[in-house]
């Protein structure tokens, strides 16, 4: 394989090389499991911050998960957060280094159950960072058990008869309560099962660093994404599993932009 | 700036941390503490400190995390309960190796407890508090006076060995007003080392990672002996008491921070009585002054031991004299504070009772009156 990626081996043989791992993503192999959505979120966040040149700049907070080792792969300072506190080690580095790039990476539990105080009071001040929020519905890293924001009817291992509303209560949709308070800046929701659908949120990393560069405030995206093995499926069977049952909870697209709340 | 000023112990916390340079502060109001984060909002933030009163502890402590991990000198300050909830970030600081000061001015308790002073979180601040083998370099001041001054050495001691350092006051030492003269102090954040900091990966050199996971068993191992290893240092390098007349003293009370205010005026009133009693006042609770009860065992028939909790330092004083003289032990709870009166009759009920007896002294403690 390595002999395909080298570059003399594309020139000896006339041939363009269309992709390239940023500098920004280390050699190391990922522990992801295959088909899962944090391999591409990382690639795709690298990616801005090599084209935006700010890997002297930016700081990451990795989080607990399954993404618990995001800092193997990122080839950026980072530090690691206890179990939800993301939102407030990544406030700490901002605080301090304001002129920083600064975000925080992390899962449905980490920021919508554990850290939801957290979570919502980074937000509330207007905390001038990054908040990337992984939504596949389901704890992963501990074995597939029910999160805040797993679907009603869902079976989890704590659901196994599907999640019911009225005993275990409804999906969490942080991203539409985030967007309501006065200090947000940006806040949309991707999903990246797609070559598409992956380019809409390179233009959301994009935006939201924009965004922290000039100091606007706090943003938020929320990348709805998948998890074969926690959902028992195949990596297709559970896009288009997420297609059908997650998008219509959990609706792409921006939510508050330039401080405004999107009329959907 | 005036060098020499009138204030409460808390006030002289503050004023000394933002002469300390610690860049930033974060932290949640409890009693009887909050005048520390009322001065620096207001005295603090003129001066350039970052101030922020947050949501709550568990945020305020993982802030100073972030902000320590960040490079800079960061503190955060409460009490008892306060204190309680910040032991998940104390945890992992002190595996992270973040140097940072964590003020505790304690109340009573357990559970929510009383506003009024107590020493009840002896055995919280110097035995690790959180989960895991770690340990905070706890210093006990005694007076405004230290209040002060021990915020510049905790700081110093914090970088130095990239610890988390922790003021552990009680309510009495947060309250009370006193003369307070400002040291100048030499040593900033910039005399440390902080090139380990996440301040943004230059080309120049690998990335930083500020972590305490490490999976596994025989890298966790590797760490956890590493911070062994650094405490032992500790141990042989910062260990900090004062003594007061036990050359010719019969009997050595041990007390720290307020109690040892106390206690030094029962000493006093013992030898007016005509019985030669000293005093040994740990400042530095952890690392807990062992070797000197190591010599007073030797020199002297029995200590008392005095504190404003159930009996806790009480047993690293057994466990320094090695059952080789009566230990006895004092303690009032609940908030009350016990007066130099209280403590002399109880001086002079443990001459009686017990150093007459050839036997050592049982390691439970007196049964307390009331």
């Amino acid at each position: 394989m390595n002999e395909i990626l080298d570059k003399t081996y594309l020139e000896q043989n006339d041939l363009e090389c269309v992709w390239e791992k940023p500098d920004t993503l280390t050699d190391t192999r990922m522990h992801y499991c295959p088909g899962c959505g944090h391999g591409v979120v990382h690639k795709v966040l690298m990616e801005v911050v090599q084209e935006l040149n700010i890997q002297s700049e930016i700081i990451g907070v990795a989080p607990v998960g399954c993404s618990v080792f995001a800092y193997n792969y990122l080839n950026i300072d980072m530090q690691e957060a206890a179990h939800g506190r993301a939102a407030a080690v990544a406030t700490g580095i901002k605080r301090v280094l304001p002129n920083n790039y600064v975000f925080s990476y992390q899962g449905d539990g980490d920021l919508a159950a554990i850290g939801t105080a957290e979570t919502i009071h980074a937000a509330n001040r207007g905390e001038n960072i990054l908040v990337i929020f992984i939504n596949n519905a389901i704890y992963g890293m501990t074995g597939g058990q029910m999160a805040p924001t797993t679907i009603l009817g869902m079976k989890t291992s704590t659901t196994p008869f599907g999640r019911e509303g009225e005993t275990q209560g409804f999906p969490f949709r942080i991203t539409e309560l985030i967007a309501q308070l006065p200090g947000v800046y940006y806040v949309t929701r991707q999903a990246v099962h797609t070559p598409n659908a992956v380019r809409q949120l390179k233009k959301s990393f994009l935006k939201a660093f924009q965004i922290q560069k000039e100091k606007k405030g706090y943003c938020l995206i929320e990348v709805v994404s998948n998890c074969p093995s926690g959902w028992k499926m195949t990596p297709v069977v559970s896009n288009q599993w997420m297609e059908e049952n997650m998008f219509p909870v959990y609706p792409l697209g921006d939510k508050k932009i330039d401080g405004k709340l999107v009329n959907d | 700036m005036s060098n020499v000023r009138l204030m409460k112990g808390n006030e002289a916390i503050a004023e000394a941390a933002i002469r300390a340079g610690c860049n930033a502060y974060f932290g949640y109001p409890i009693t009887p503490q909050s005048e520390i984060i009322e001065y620096l909002a207001e005295v603090g933030r003129e001066r350039g400190m970052i101030v922020m009163q947050v949501e709550s502890e568990v945020a305020a402590i993982n802030m100073v995390y972030g902000a320590s991990g960040a490079g800079a000198r960061a503190m955060t300050s409460s009490s008892s309960p306060g204190i309680s909830l910040m032991q998940e970030g104390i945890s992992y600081m002190a595996s992270a190796e973040l140097p940072a000061l964590v003020v505790n001015i304690n109340r009573g308790g357990p559970g929510l407890g009383t506003i009024q002073p107590a020493q009840g979180d002896y055995f919280q601040a110097t035995k690790g508090g959180g989960h895991g083998d770690y340990h905070l370099i706890v210093l006990a001041p005694a007076s405004c006076q230290e209040m002060a001054d021990f915020v510049f050495d905790a700081f110093d001691l914090a970088d130095t060995y990239r610890n988390p350092v922790m003021i552990l006051a009680d309510g009495a030492l947060g309250q009370m007003m006193e003369k307070v003269v400002f040291k100048e102090h030499t040593k900033t954040n910039h005399s440390f080392d902080k090139s380990w900091a996440t301040t943004g990966k230059p080309t120049t050199r690998e990335r930083n990672i500020i972590t305490s996971l490490f999976i596994q068993p025989e890298k966790m191992e590797a760490v956890n002996l590493h911070l062994q290893k650094k405490y032992q240092t500790i141990c042989n390098n910062e260990i900090r008491y004062q003594l007061v007349d036990t050359d010719d003293a019969e009997i050595v009370l041990v007390a720290y921070g307020l109690s040892a205010r106390i206690c030094h005026r029962a000493a006093e009133l013992a030898r007016e009585n005509g019985l030669n009693v000293g005093l040994l006042r740990p400042i530095t609770l952890y690392p807990f002054p062992y070797p000197i009860l190591h010599e007073l065992r030797r020199k002297v028939k029995g200590i008392m031991v005095v504190e404003l909790n159930a009996g806790q330092m009480l047993e690293d004083v057994q466990l320094g004299v090695e059952g080789m003289i009566p230990v006895e032990f004092y303690g009032r709870m609940g908030g009350i504070i016990p007066s130099p009166d209280e403590i002399y009759e109880k001086i002079m009920e443990f001459k009686k009772m017990k150093l007459n007896k050839k036997s050592p002294a049982a390691f439970q403690p007196m049964q307390q009156s009331n």
